[in-house]
């Protein structure tokens, strides 16, 4: 995903000034990526290598710790983050067949953020609200029994309020 | 330090607590259970609710927030205490209901028997958990207080004898307690079982300067949630239980490591440190004795085979979280080449229990080679799903049909998968085995986490098996090649039988890869991950028969092998409920009126089958699909 300058600029001076709170040592590796995925939303290759830079470590020790946990994005979330759970309870009573409803509706993977940066679709392992399955998160308000055709509901009503907000902005 | 300023210390702590507890039971309080649970049926709108009457109607009263008592399918739940009578608890709480106990029970005095759900006080007129089934194979030790007390306020901790343990504790010596924990033979509840006591005993003989006691609270596994339930309902109880393993040990500096996917459990435990601190019972001179102790939390990033300790230690390390080889033992050389604990929360929850009631105690609950008590996960196709503790050696049966009162929706019981992804599929006729560690392995499951997942008569074991190795085959952190390459393999095999692309010879290539990936890798996740195959081939061997050889999924689960379908007999004229259900206008109105499916457009989403009305009930499923054009030739 293509950065502008403005956010690319942004992303050095937030890290830059994390990067001050922390030492050298390699055991402060995830915390920082914690703090600046926290700052952020997500982890752009050039916040990478600076804490590479930082821990004096090969940038591609951060890229692999990265991609090896689950935590970490490096893709910007959407405007609204869709989650959809995959727990056990869920994934038996569906939560597949919601994923992929969410797939065909939203147009994007799992894992992606839609062209406009409105949508951001991803697969959890387990809320821990198992006796709702199947179980999705928007914006992290969980919503319980989501079948297909709530999914519809669910990304309408999404649409309505982006565009009442776009409408205030213009009146 | 003598033991006199130890118990002054903490008898100065306990009537600051017991001073602020004390007009609690003259007063009104309401107390919501406001764990993970709870705030996603709706906990925080209940309590706000009950804010808001409570101003309006100029209550005297208490709205306080608790963690979970285990109840989850009936939540949000809530506990009402009213001077006079006995403390009521509530479920399926709405904002309507929250009105009605306003005004009948706290403006009036009608407690609204009609949604009460159990009493926590005996009493002449309803009903105490004891009366209930799952009152009499349960008993709570480390879920004991959670759902009762505000995890955020030390004090109510500390008011019913919270750290009396710890203190008592510190007057002792560490080896009077170890000889406590071995005696008392506490085993690991992370999963394996290993001898808590014997843990503990080679790190306090191991020679150091420093010395590192870490909790485990990387619960990565799916449908397992005690450990977050246990740190969000009740951290100062497995507080306590690190600070007593660290004098025991001679540690001086603890970490809590938790999972980033549970803010509510990092925040509860922050705020636990903090007003542990505050007290004097972290820090310097613990408790006026001359033991110091810091703890940390340290936030987990999300991988699965972190849970095992070694890989664990990695992660902290700032490293990728791979299992190293042993030995050296993490007892011996762990964080930071230190000798550290490494133990799960519930292990250590059992620590002050343990301390406080002595061993003999502790020995006489369970079995002899396990004592104590399991805490289950109770998930999936069962009634009561929630939180329960019972003793060891409760069998699967009393667990399933008894605690949590059998199958929903009058289907029958097919498998119970237990221990995640490390663990089994266990049929009826293992039905009557006890839990232990040792049972449970022999049947081919494990204790694991102690995640327990109902499946009846529509669940596809294939499927389930395949799901479960998609999970490992993710979660392989890379290592070990048969653990990388062979699940990845397994899993393509079960994925080409779930699609009915499957050949007679794929079930001994899965038995083979199976045995071979628990010889060829290095720790639990790649030893345990051919488990759900194994069982499920064991103990289901038809079903994948029927998918390989008919082409077909008997329990009409697996979407390549069944097709939708309306029965023509049963639809009616008058009604278009699924065409509107459908997600992608694959139902269309024949020329006779009725319904009938595109099954080149069909996704196979189940709208259409749910949104029948019960009085048509005429989709069904079919498989093979090739019984399709049998159907609708006959049309």
């Amino acid at each position: 995903m293509e950065l502008t300058k403005e956010e690319k600029d942004a992303v050095n001076e937030e890290v830059h000034e994390l990067l001050q709170t922390f030492g050298k040592e390699r055991e402060n590796l995830i915390p920082i990526l914690q703090n600046v995925q926290e700052k952020l939303g997500f982890l752009p290759g050039q916040a990478m290598e600076k804490i590479a830079k930082h821990l004096e470590i090969p940038a591609v020790d951060v890229y692999g710790l990265v991609t090896f946990y689950n935590q970490f994005r490096l893709n910007p979330p959407g405007e609204n983050e869709v989650k959809v759970c995959l727990g056990t309870a869920c994934y038996m009573v569906g939560g597949h067949i919601t994923l992929e409803s969410f797939e065909r509706k939203l147009e994007i993977q799992e894992g992606e953020t839609s062209e406009d940066r409105k949508y951001s679709l991803e697969r959890v392992a387990c809320v821990g609200c198992c006796t709702m399955a199947p179980v999705v998160t928007v914006n992290d308000e969980v919503e319980g029994y989501v079948t297909p055709t709530r999914v519809d509901g669910i990304v309408n009503s999404l649409e309505e309020q982006g565009n009442s907000t776009n409408n205030d902005d213009t009146a | 330090m003598s033991t006199n300023t130890i118990s002054e210390k903490y008898n100065e702590l306990k009537g600051i607590a017991a001073e602020k507890v004390k007009d609690l039971p003259k007063k009104t309080v309401i107390q919501v259970g406001m764990a993970t649970c709870g705030l996603a049926a709706g906990a925080r709108e209940i309590k706000e609710a009950f804010e808001k009457e409570i101003q309006e109607n100029e209550i005297d009263a208490l709205v306080e927030e608790v963690g979970c008592m285990g109840y989850c399918y009936a939540e949000p739940l809530i506990i009402i205490y009213k001077p006079g009578f006995a403390p009521f608890c509530y479920g399926y709480m709405d904002e309507g209901l929250v009105n009605r106990l306003v005004q009948d029970f706290l403006l009036n005095d009608d407690p609204c028997y009609e949604y009460a759900l159990v009493a926590l006080e005996t009493n002449d007129v309803f009903p105490t958990f004891e009366d209930f089934p799952r009152g009499v194979y349960e008993q709570k030790i480390i879920l004991e207080e959670c759902g009762f007390i505000d995890p955020t306020d030390i004090e109510q901790y500390i008011s019913r004898g919270g750290y009396s343990t710890l203190a008592h504790a510190l007057t002792q010596t560490p080896q009077d307690l170890l000889d406590i924990v071995k005696e008392a033979k506490l085993r690991g509840r992370g999963g394996a079982g290993f001898p808590a006591g014997a843990k503990w005993e080679t790190t306090q003989k191991t020679e150091a300067e420093t010395k590192y006691i870490i909790c485990n609270g990387d619960e990565g596994d799916p449908g397992a949630f005690m450990d977050r339930s246990i740190l969000e309902s009740n951290p100062h109880l497995v507080i306590e239980g690190m600070i007593i393993g660290a004098y025991t040990v001679g540690a001086t500096k603890g970490y809590i490591y938790i999972r980033a996917e549970y803010p509510l459990a990092v925040r509860h435990v922050e705020e636990a440190l903090q007003s542990c601190y505050q007290k004097g019972l972290l820090g310097k001179s613990i408790l006026n004795s001359n033991f110091n102790f810091d703890i940390e939390v340290f936030h987990g990033s999300g991988a699965f085979v972190c849970g095992e300790s070694s890989a664990l230690v990695q992660s902290m390390e700032g490293k990728l979280g791979m299992p190293q080889t042993r030995p050296p033992r993490l007892a011996t050389e762990g964080f930071q080449g230190k000798p550290t604990v490494i133990n799960n929360v519930k292990t250590f929850a059992y620590v002050p229990h343990i301390v406080k009631e002595g061993a003999e105690w502790f020995s006489n609950i369970g079995t002899p080679d396990n004592p104590g008590t399991a805490v289950f996960s109770l998930v999936g196709k069962v009634n009561n799903t929630g939180l329960v503790e019972v003793p060891m050696g409760t069998t699967l049966r009393q667990l399933i049909f008894d605690v949590g009162e059998g199958i929903p929706n009058e289907k029958n019981f097919k498998a119970v998968q237990i221990g995640g992804p490390s663990g089994g599929c266990l049929p009826e006729s293992t039905l009557d085995i006890p839990i232990d560690f040792e049972s449970l392995h022999e049947a081919g499951a494990i204790m694991g986490s102690g995640g327990l997942v109902v499946l009846d008569e529509d669940d596809c074991m294939v499927s389930i098996a395949r799901y479960f190795l998609e999970f490992t085959q993710q979660e392989s952190c890379g290592k070990c090649t048969f653990c990388r390459l062979g699940t990845k393999h397994m899993l393509n095999i079960l994925t080409r039988i779930t699609k009915g692309e499957g050949d007679k010879a794929s079930l001994e290539i899965l038995q083979e890869l199976s045995e071979d990936i628990k010889a060829g890798s290095l720790c639990n996740l790649g030893k345990t991950a051919p488990n759900p195959i194994l069982t499920t081939l064991h103990y289901f061997r038809e079903e994948y028969a029927a998918h390989i050889e008919e082409k077909r999924c008997p329990a009409l689960m697996c979407k390549d092998l069944i097709a939708y379908y309306i029965e023509p007999s049963k639809c009616s004229k008058l009604c278009s409920v699924c065409v509107g259900s459908c997600p992608t206008e694959a139902i269309y109105t024949r020329e006779d009126g009725l319904k009938a499916i595109d099954q080149e457009k069909c996704v196979k989403c189940a709208n259409c089958m749910k949104t029948c009305p019960p009085d048509y009930n005429a989709v069904i499923k079919l498989s093979p699909p090739e019984l399709l054009a049998e159907k609708e030739g006959k049309k």
